[in-house]
């Protein structure tokens, strides 16, 4: 337990490093926000849709902004890189559950990101935009659910990179995931904007825990359990099928001696 | 004679992607999938409301439809110019610089993204639907601006991304601030630009002329007067403004070229 828990202080001070690539990021978070907040705005301008109106919304987008790098909504491919170039079998080899150790670094790597990538766009919109706290019981909760999302993420990921071992090159079903969560995790529209026919569907995929579940919670739009209910069960199918999934993919590993 | 070695260097890069076909096949579906989210998003927001900025459902697909085909072909040309910093920290851009050829088309060419395929394919079917679906002023000029808008667009976008790549040649991981203005300018181009504030309008529609690759041109097929009061040429004229962008953006990238001194290591 220990050796996680030092993975992630390794996984927070790697991504310290980077100081002024999340500097840039920070401003670019902070630009897509104004894009989106403008055009959004345009449409609840006229009227509060589905319980939002501009406060609500400005709220949204910031918080949105702020989560993107926090709950990273794209497919990495550290790790399909190493199944790539065959390192993963160093991995392997080490006294760790692989799945477990990339998590606690993702873990310590998501705790950086809410320092300098969440906190800054967030404060931005709440200084320049109108903005809507919540209570100061919500912000345990609302904690809770970044860290859900995080795991979900995580989990998502991790099965996204472990495809490499039957694909080998898996930037096809990464560009696939990427598209899927843009659309479905509530990052350029509110879910609940969506038709009244379409709302359960988009609610039942797990990107809806990625992003919208957190921001909805945050907004308090009704009790927050059926949120955390929602997440806890996408984070556990999602790590639990990656467990099963890495056992097999172990199988297929061949070590070319040499 | 350099055009035959153009030609050689991005056939041989086609040839590598295409070696993982079911890989290369997703990622064209992906990249439609991406170009289609965009649309999806617009069409949840009419199912909401009837107007954004002034323009009925039709016309803001239009207008998404040019932009989308216009940075599709920009991306899939240049796109590669993502990777400018990765070719500085590590040296290789100073091999570019040995070579007998031009830095910039070297960069251009170093990777031709084939899979933007799907996106630019997207992009054109939505096309063709937004002017079906519009009462579109057809006439000789109209039929040309069809055409010549996306191209004209994908030139605008091109310029814009050498423009902001160069910013790499001073600060070497300013690779998130060009991101910000290249994929910030396709996000302003896909709706009117009525919509969105005095300053943001002022930066993207006229400092960096993104106003000209879909909007303008929309106005002008759709034979619409301009709710910002601009005079029925700016709809005519996105070719020169093209033409000027690429000039400055070959301008700039000269003289970032030229302040370039290897990172040493």
């Amino acid at each position: 337990m220990r050796a996680y828990a030092r993975l992630a202080l390794a996984g927070f001070r790697r991504y310290s490093t980077y100081r002024r690539a999340m500097v840039a990021g920070m401003a670019t978070n902070v630009v897509f926000g104004l894009l989106r907040l403008a055009v959004l705005v345009t449409a609840v301008g006229q009227g509060p849709i589905s319980g939002y109106d501009v406060a609500a919304t400005a709220t949204y987008v910031w918080l949105g902004q702020g989560l993107i790098a926090v709950v990273v909504l794209w497919g990495d491919k550290h790790l399909a890189d190493r199944v790539r170039s065959g390192d993963v079998v160093v991995d392997l080899y080490r006294p760790w559950h692989l799945q477990m150790a990339l998590f606690a670094e993702d873990i310590g790597r998501s705790g950086y990101a809410v320092v300098v990538r969440f906190a800054p766009p967030v404060l931005f919109g709440a200084l320049f935009f109108p903005f809507r706290w919540p209570a100061a019981g919500t912000w345990v909760v609302f904690t809770v659910s970044v860290a859900l999302a995080v795991a979900v993420s995580f989990g998502l990921r991790f099965l996204l990179n472990a495809t490499t071992f039957w694909l080998l090159d898996n930037r096809g079903v990464a560009a696939l995931y990427t598209a899927a969560t843009w659309l479905l995790c509530g990052l350029a529209v509110p879910l609940a904007f969506f038709p009244e026919w379409a709302v359960p569907i988009v609610w039942s995929t797990p990107f809806a825990a990625m992003l919208q579940a957190p921001i909805d919670v945050f907004l308090e739009r009704g009790s927050p359990w059926p949120f955390l209910a929602g997440q806890a069960f996408w984070a556990v199918v999602v790590l639990a099928v990656g467990h099963l999934v890495l056992r097999r993919a172990v199988r297929k590993v061949v070590v070319q001696g040499g | 004679m350099a055009e035959r070695v153009y030609v050689k260097l991005v056939g041989a890069r086609l040839r590598g992607q295409m070696s993982y076909r079911a890989s290369f096949v997703l990622q064209c579906v992906a990249q439609a999938v991406n170009q289609l989210a965009e649309l999806v998003i617009i069409l949840v927001l009419f199912n909401r409301v009837s107007a954004l900025g002034g323009f009925p459902v039709n016309e803001v697909v239009l207008m998404y439809a040019i932009a989308g085909t216009a940075f599709g072909i920009a991306d899939m040309v240049a796109g590669q110019l993502d990777e400018l910093p990765t070719y500085i920290r590590t040296g290789t851009f100073d091999v570019l610089l040995l070579r007998p050829l031009g830095t910039l088309a070297q960069m251009m060419a170093s990777d031709l993204h084939l899979r933007k395929i799907g996106r630019i394919g997207a992009g054109v079917a939505v096309l063709v639907y937004a002017l079906d679906q519009n009462d579109i002023a057809w006439s000789p000029a109209t039929a040309v601006l069809v055409v010549a808008a996306p191209l004209s667009g994908a030139v605008i976008f091109s310029s814009i991304w050498i423009t902001a790549s160069a910013i790499c040649f001073w600060v070497v991981d300013g690779q998130e601030l060009s991101n910000a203005v290249t994929y910030g300018s396709n996000a302003f181009t896909s709706y009117p630009a009525t919509v969105y504030g005095p300053w943001l309008r002022r930066f993207f529609a006229f400092v960096i002329p993104g106003a000209f690759v879909a909007y303008y041109p929309s106005l002008a097929l759709l034979d619409r007067p301009d709710p910002l009061g601009g005079p029925v040429l700016l709809g005519w004229i996105s070719p020169l403004v093209a033409l000027a962008a690429a000039v400055a953006a070959g301008f700039v990238w000269r003289t970032a070229v030229r302040h370039y001194r290897g990172t040493g290591s």
